[in-house]
């Protein structure tokens, strides 16, 4: 056996200079050895070819209130063409003169998802302000009542077009998505086969196709006479396709939830509902948080395929703006600031959906 | 066959209600036949541990008692109902009988209080704050009180395991069984659970426990059943059952597990 002696008397040395601080940071992380210093530097080569061109073309040079006829004689960016066009690219045909009534439902809109995005405010409260939220943006839009002028639904476009479709379709995809799962797991034969042959009836068609069926072949089996509003069509179109994706993630989350969870459950005499509402969901959600939402910004993103059908979305209406001659040619710079915009609600999706599962470890 | 030396069951357990009642079980998983005839008579009040080597069906039994396992053959009489198909008294057997796992199965996603509140608020419909004062007392029982805002995976094996047990009384069954508590236990864990099982005989629960915690049968049994392949063989007080095995597949079986 070693005995250690006790050591008398301890002095506190200072770590290594280069292992510590910026210095020892850049060392370890940056030239830790030969391949990473090899990439540090190629790094750094292409950041100095890229970055000073970049932001001599878009800042410096840029031209950010100009005509396009200006912007043609220079050599930088032509921001002008957002500038210039905002009200067309944000609302499409919706009338000029209105056009405060979808600012303000988007507004309104913000407003709810900021609020709901902290989860101590989520209560009975916060569902009956979405609801009315909901009435007031429709009413907003839609107009007809209380002296605001009707606008058809047919002048809807970009921004809120683009948001109507997406949240109302996530909201509405994501529930159903959950008890299509329920269905793939039930125990009723006709209930699972039905929810299957759903399921992978969807997940075997392109999206697009959906739009088409929903634009051009639906109609054809409605009664004359009868016809079903076009942004409903697309809409109905993107919740089933995404419903589907989200079901069969659900399912994985559903398969991750051990036997025993069931049992203790029953048990207790709780009935399927109450073991799938108060057990096995929270579990299973909260598993497939990442999946889920990655489906739900794709989804997000898969919106913009309303173009096909006609539908003047925020990707269509950027679009139109480059057909303008007095605008052609610049689509570097439109398509630049149409994925900011994309980015933005992107990038708040993912950093809630991280947020939520911090929250719910337990 | 009634009672043993130390633990005299009430004096009138002969004539006592029975409480279980078990004719001619028979299961079959696919095509093997696990459950090979059980017939068991249980008496209000009465503790029962079953033990017997591993595939001999016991787990499977009690499993069949709450209908965790769907029998195919005989009959089980729980207090008066008969266990069918018939959703509503599957319901009503389940909130008579609690169950406690090898496993613990605790929810992994409640505190330990909303574990123990679940089954009264939702099941029972029991106002919130009455079911978290029955919560309360039935953590202090098992000497767990102060972790009751914790969750489940802070807590260690035999504490879960106290928990789960917190949490079946709050439904206050008339029939506890235990499948296994102390198996998934480290060794220095077992006796705090067995404690909390010997007090909850003391009180006059009914139990049927499948266990191979011999002391524990000693100690609080009536009747300690020896299954094997399906059958029961073997039944008896606990003192003559381990003094004076009469089976030689029982004889086998407590010389491996006795040393």
């Amino acid at each position: 056996m070693t005995v250690y002696e006790p050591i008398e008397e301890f002095t506190d040395l200072k770590p290594p200079v280069t292992s510590i601080g910026v210095l020892g940071w850049i060392r370890s992380k940056l030239f830790n050895n030969w391949y990473n210093s090899l990439l540090t530097l190629a790094t750094l080569y292409l950041l100095v070819k890229v970055v000073p061109p970049f932001i001599d073309w878009a800042v410096i040079n840029g031209n950010w209130n100009t005509t396009g006829a200006a912007c043609h004689q220079s050599k930088g960016a032509c921001w002008s063409i957002i500038h210039a066009n905002i009200r067309f690219i944000m609302f499409g045909f919706y009338p000029p003169t209105e056009q405060w009534r979808p600012l303000l439902a988007m507004m309104l809109l913000f407003a709810l998802l900021l609020v709901s995005r902290n989860r101590r405010w989520w209560s009975k409260y916060l569902g009956f302000a979405w609801l009315a939220g909901l009435v007031v943006m429709g009413l907003l839009m839609k107009g007809g009542l209380f002296g605001l002028p009707a606008v058809d639904s047919g002048q809807w476009g970009g921004l809120p077009l683009t948001l109507i479709l997406s949240v109302f379709g996530l909201t509405a995809a994501y529930p159903l998505g959950v008890i299509l799962a329920l269905g793939r797991q039930s125990r009723m034969p006709a209930i699972r086969y039905l929810t299957i042959v759903y399921i992978e009836m969807i997940r075997g068609v392109p999206l697009i196709s959906l739009l088409f069926m929903s634009a051009i072949i639906f109609p054809l089996f409605l009664p004359e006479g009868v016809t079903i509003n076009k942004i409903i069509r697309a809409q109905v179109a993107i919740i089933m396709f995404t419903a589907a994706y989200v079901a069969e993630v659900v399912r994985g989350g559903l398969q991750a939830i051990p036997k025993g969870q069931y049992e203790a459950a029953e048990s207790l005499g709780l009935n399927y509902w109450q073991t799938m509402r108060l057990i096995v969901l929270p579990q299973a959600l909260k598993i497939v948080i990442p999946p889920t939402v990655s489906i739900l910004i794709s989804a997000f993103k898969d919106t913009s395929l309303v173009v096909i059908i006609a539908l003047y979305d925020i990707l269509k209406t950027t679009q139109s703006t480059l057909s303008n001659p007095e605008w052609m040619g610049f689509s570097t710079e439109a398509y630049l600031f149409l994925a900011l915009v994309y980015f933005i609600c992107c990038y708040f999706m993912s950093t809630w959906s991280r947020k939520l599962e911090k929250e719910l470890q337990t | 066959m009634s009672n043993s030396g130390q633990n005299p069951s009430p004096a009138a357990a002969e004539e006592a209600r029975q409480i279980i009642k078990i004719i001619d079980l028979h299961k079959w998983f696919g095509e093997f036949h696990v459950l090979r005839g059980i017939n068991l008579e249980v008496a209000a009040g009465e503790r029962i541990v079953v033990c017997g080597p591993s595939g001999s069906g016991k787990s499977t039994m009690i499993r069949c008692i709450n209908r965790l396992e769907e029998h195919q053959r005989g009959q089980i009489i729980v207090d008066g109902i008969e266990l069918s198909n018939n959703l509503k008294n599957i319901e009503k057997i389940r909130e008579e009988v609690g169950m406690v796992f090898q496993h613990f199965n605790l929810f992994p996603h409640l505190t330990i209080l909303d574990n123990l509140t679940l089954g009264p608020i939702w099941v029972k419909k029991m106002p919130r704050r009455e079911a978290e004062e029955i919560a309360m007392y039935f953590l202090e029982k098992v000497h767990i009180a102060e972790q009751a805002k914790k969750f489940p995976g802070q807590l260690s094996g035999g504490q879960q395991q106290r928990v789960a047990i917190a949490r079946s009384l709050c439904m206050k069954p008339k029939v506890m069984l235990f499948d296994e508590p102390t198996s998934a236990l480290d060794p220095e864990m077992v006796k705090e659970v067995l404690d909390v099982m010997i007090s909850l005989a003391h009180e006059g629960m009914t139990m049927i426990v499948v266990t191979h915690e011999m002391g524990f049968a000693k100690s609080v049994a009536h009747r300690v059943l020896f299954m094997d392949e399906g059958r029961i063989v073997e039944e008896n007080t606990p003192d003559e059952f381990f003094d004076h095995p009469e089976h030689e597949r029982t004889k086998l079986f407590l010389s491996q597990i006795l040393h």
